[in-house]
């Protein structure tokens, strides 16, 4: 990790590239700070905190925030007084580490790679842009970042929301959408794609914070096409938000309220007046876009993100560079940490060769063996995290406290239990006094508990035979007041900790060896792209197809919105799949049934037709799931009646056939044609984008052809946007319909008549056109069937859930499952490239390891006292425990590579069969007792 | 990690430490590669470490 540094050059080609990095001075040592924030409290000088967007102030010495890694604080040079004015220097003798330098300087670095992701992120719109709402000249606008942190409880005012002109809780609150995006007067012509989601969880958030607050979201259309989001916009207007379909023309102070002056779609001109106004900014290109662009050679598009195609959406114009995040284009967390993964497997790719070569394994001394006949040694480490924790917490008490329980053979205070000098004592000590058991009492396991596991390694001892206690969240932080009961609190703690740790055993670490195969379901774009991504990684698969040929959905495209040929790519990436070694193709094919877990699947796929029917047999160590999905063809607004309703998929195919040349002289198309609350609960994503690239074909045949659009919102988000633009500018008609005003089809001999109210005349309207073009939604195919196989759980509409939506997008809950493409939820086709690029990323990490290590914290079954009742295998959500016959009697077992530690089996088997590594009964009952009641200082009373 | 001056082969610089930067980096740690991530702040984290909730769940960001 190299924070604090500018990127200066890139030099060299791919697989050998020197970049030049500018490393400035934090003006403290890294190592030996131990964020105690000491200095913050002594540093004089008053500095504004970007952290909470200027809405705070803090000290030119400080961090971010608590959180903050590296957890090192920094001195910012431009207000210290030190570096400016060459006076105070307080801090210096303040911090008892020794950690403050003032001499260190700016650093020049050259790093040799072989490849660069480029991820920097994105911008924010200029002030400028913003002034006609007001920004910067009444306290009472904000932008949705400086909201963010209002409504933070841990930001500048604990989550209390008030205006900042006089301090009153707001009861009228706007949103105004599209701030710096769909906004040619600051030329930025694209949509943000994200700052529908964040106003509505703001206003959600606000909702919270006052259920009587009155909030108006003022939008153009609400983009909220991703899984499941429309159902939080549902959410919000059940709870009474507003929202107001307006263009927003300017916001002016108005006595202490906020004029807001808009025009509705019906082009009337209304105001109304709020107290406080959320201006929703959107995303703009990185600040420095252009000088990556100027250092790396990458090409920029027509808003300064970075440049990439439809079909390699992560690959930048130089060879060795690929790109990720907001700088390919403007997107959410879970968009991000998809193209993160994705772009994680090109660079694999352009690295294969040096795979493991700038990795180095750590050696361990061998481990002490321990049995239950060795004396148990526990030591206690104290810590006083400087003063943070001995400020409040008597140390020495609680330590002394502890030598006089039984089996602790030796205990001790340290200043920084984590700092160098402190793991060289714990080490020394292990060794000296022959402890088999350590506990220390300090801060938060979440952060500490692996170095001293660490420690503990280094040391000869097992990693599980380490107990912590937090004694200064739970404790000095949390009753700061009350030093005397922190203390005995943090006695209770100690207490329970030892107690525990007398029962703790050495968990071995257990690895489980990977077999170096991927069987991946479904022969589409999305399953296709990850056999070759694993391929060009060096990993054989099995792709498995339905049909009789792979392509999928593609088969069926003419052309990208984009302009490209999908005809052309198609033919290249099946040729590709076909001649690759490493890819076998089974057509005809499905995976009848599976066994196994992570690492070492078996799964019988059958394939071919009537003679030729065969079952397969294949070890395989992963599964991708790209099982894909189809149009849904609804069975209303006359489509399959009448010969002049289509779907935009045949509209597209027409377009492209016997028909090429031609076009109808008027189409009325009809969006969210059976979605969205009719048969399909959902927005599909694609088919704003889908009816654009069909009308702009159409307008590119027949320029005089009269199109009418009916939508609910056109979500023709990012930089679908300019077309949609384009779009009008041909002259075509977009009208908004509401939900309970659909347009109605019917037809008459080879008529078809569609009535709706015109929104914007506010009129109904009759017409008979050429065509209807209905844009309908996508469903999964066959999730079902799948889904109990593999256990992999589904959303409400089939479509397949992953682990986490942030964290682990492409991962399934079960280990070694992964899912993309459209079996996870509709999506354009260069999103399901990125997402089955990053499938073949995280599919790859076992693969490459070799092996799955289990964490020792597992469950473990005995099975002597297994009454085989099931109950655990059916609540396990990781399939990760199986019933067995043991000589003739059904018996549990755990499959460790599969488990998470979630000990859900283990508080509900009925006999106490289960137990969880490091959590047995027998040692939490132990910790419980020693809770209160003083039976562990038996060695006082004998 | 952030005092190694050593060459290595088989590296990749990843440019920015926001959500995507720090994904990218775990999962090319985890591909077998040695990583730099490279960020102009004194910490990683980006825009994602300043939310408070994130959509639509409102989970806690952090």
């Amino acid at each position: 990790m190299v924070t604090n540094a500018d990127f200066l050059a890139l030099e060299g080609n791919p697989g050998n590239f020197t970049a030049k990095l500018n490393i400035r001075p934090r003006y403290i040592d890294a190592d030996a700070c131990t964020a105690c924030g000491l200095c913050t409290q002594y540093c004089p000088k008053h500095h504004s905190d970007p952290y909470n967007e200027g809405l705070s102030i803090t000290r030119p010495i400080h961090i971010d925030y608590a959180q903050a890694v590296p957890a090192t604080y920094y001195i910012d040079p431009s207000t210290c007084m030190y570096i400016q004015h060459d006076t105070c220097q307080i801090c210096v003798p303040v911090c008892q580490s020794h950690a403050i330098n003032f001499n260190q300087k700016p650093e020049l670095r050259d790093l040799k790679v072989g490849a660069v992701i480029l991820s920097p992120g994105f911008g924010k719109i200029a002030p400028e842009v913003l002034e006609k709402f007001s920004y910067g000249k009444h306290p009472d606008v904000v932008t949705a970042y400086e909201y963010e942190r209002m409504t933070t409880s841990s930001g500048p005012f604990l989550g209390e929301i008030k205006c900042f002109s006089d301090g009153r809780h707001p009861k009228s609150m706007a949103f105004i959408q599209c701030v710096g995006s769909r906004d040619l007067g600051c030329d930025n012509g694209y949509c943000s794609s994200v700052c529908c989601m964040y106003a509505i969880k703001e206003a959600l958030v606000t909702k919270e914070h006052d259920p009587e607050v009155d909030i108006t979201i003022y939008y153009m259309d609400i983009r909220t096409q991703g899984r499941d989001f429309d159902a939080a916009r549902e959410r919000a207007e059940a709870i009474g938000i507003k929202f107001v379909r307006a263009k927003v023309a300017d916001v002016t102070p108005w006595e202490n309220h906020l004029k807001l002056t808009y025009s509705t779609l019906d082009g009337q001109h209304k105001f109304d007046s709020h107290d406080m106004v959320v201006l929703s900014v959107g995303l703009e290109s990185p600040k420095d876009a252009k000088g990556i662009s100027n250092t790396t050679g990458i090409e920029l598009n027509n808003y300064d993100f970075c440049k990439t195609e439809t079909f390699t959406p992560l690959q930048t114009s130089e060879k060795g560079i690929v790109v990720a995040g907001a700088f390919q284009g403007p997107k959410d967390i879970p968009e991000s940490a998809t193209q993160a993964s994705g772009a994680a497997a090109l660079a694999s790719i352009i690295l294969k060769t040096q795979r493991g070569k700038g990795t180095e394994s750590k050696e361990y001394p061998d481990e002490l063996s321990i049995t239950d006949d060795d004396e148990v040694r526990i030591g206690v480490f104290v810590c006083h995290c400087g003063i943070n924790i001995s400020s409040v917490v008597d140390c020495p008490d609680v330590a002394e406290d502890s030598g006089k329980m039984k089996n602790v053979t030796y205990f001790t205070e340290q200043l920084y239990s984590c700092s160098q000098d402190s793991q060289e004592q714990i080490k020394q000590t292990i060794k000296d006094q022959k402890l088999n058991r350590v506990v220390i009492a300090a801060c938060s396991p979440r952060t500490h508990e692996p170095l001293f596991q660490e420690t503990l390694k280094d040391a000869g001892l097992n990693r599980n035979l380490f107990e912590m206690v937090n004694i200064r969240d739970h404790c000095s932080w949390v009753h700061a007041n009350e030093p005397e009961a922190a203390t005995d609190k943090s006695k209770d703690l100690v207490r329970m900790a030892v107690s525990k740790a007398a029962h703790i055993q050495p968990l071995p670490e257990q690895t489980v060896p990977v077999t170096p195969k991927a069987l991946v379901l479904g022969g589409g774009v999305a399953g296709m792209t990850v056999a070759l991504t694993l391929a060009e990684q060096g990993f054989e698969s099995v792709l498995v197809e339905k049909s009789s040929t792979i392509g999928g959905n593609l088969k069926k495209l003419k052309n990208t919105l984009a302009g490209d040929t999908v005809a052309s790519y198609l033919k290249t990436l099946t040729a590709k799949v076909n001649k690759s070694a490493k890819i076998d193709v089974v057509t005809d094919a499905a995976l009848a049934q599976t066994a196994g877990f992570i690492g070492n699947f078996n799964s019988i796929i059958e394939s071919g037709k009537g003679q030729e029917k065969k079952e397969q047999t294949f070890d395989h160590g992963v599964i991708v799931v790209a099982t894909g999905g189809h149009e849904h063809r609804p069975d209303l607004y006359e489509l399959g009646k009448s010969k002049k309703v289509v779907t935009q998929q045949e509209l597209e195919t027409n377009l492209a056939g016997r028909a090429k040349g031609r076009a109808p002289n008027s189409i009325v198309m009809i969006q969210c044609a059976g979605s969205r609350g009719e048969d399909l609960n959902y927005c599909s994503k694609v088919c704003c984008n889908h009816a654009i690239k069909n009308i702009l074909k159409i307008k590119e045949i027949n320029p005089d052809s009269q199109i009418i659009v009916l939508y609910r919102d056109m979500r023709t988000y990012g930089f679908a946007e300019d077309s949609y633009l384009e779009a009008r500018k041909k002259g075509v008609i977009f009208i908004p319909y509401e939900v309970d005003r659909r347009p109605v089809v019917t037809s008459q001999g080879t008529n078809v008549q569609v009535d709706f109210f015109d929104s914007i005349m506010q009129e109904e309207v009759s017409m008979t056109p050429d065509l209807v073009t209905l844009s309908v939604g996508i469903v999964p195919d066959g999730t079902a069937e799948l889904s109990k196989m593999l256990k992999l759980p589904t959303t409400a509409n089939g479509f397949f859930l992953e682990a986490h939506v942030k964290l682990r997008p492409v991962e399934a809950a079960v280990g070694g499952v992964y899912i993309c493409g459209l079996a996870h939820a509709p999506k354009p086709v260069e999103e399901t490239i990125a997402q089955a690029q990053a499938a073949a990323a995280k599919a790859a990490i076992p693969l490459v390891k070799g092996v799955v290590t289990v964490d020792p914290i597992v469950s473990s079954v005995e099975q002597d006292n297994c009454i085989g009742c099931g109950i655990c295998t059916s609540l396990c959500p990781y399939g990760a425990i199986i019933m067995e016959k043991v000589d003739k009697k059904r018996k549990a077992r755990t499959i460790s590579a599969s488990c998470k530690a979630c000990g859900i089996c283990a508080s509900r088997c009925p006999t106490f069969a289960i137990s969880m590594g490091g959590f047995t009964n027998e040692q939490l009952i132990s910790q419980i007792e020693a809770f209160g009641n003083k039976v562990v200082y038996e060695k006082v009373e004998a | 990690m952030g005092n190694d001056i050593k060459q290595r082969e088989g590296a990749v610089m990843i440019l920015g430490g926001g959500i995507t930067g720090i994904q990218a980096a775990l999962d090319m740690t985890d591909l077998g590669y040695y990583v730099y991530l490279v960020e102009k702040a004194p910490a990683v984290g980006g825009v994602m470490a300043q939310l408070d909730k994130t959509f639509p769940t409102n989970d806690c960001s952090i």
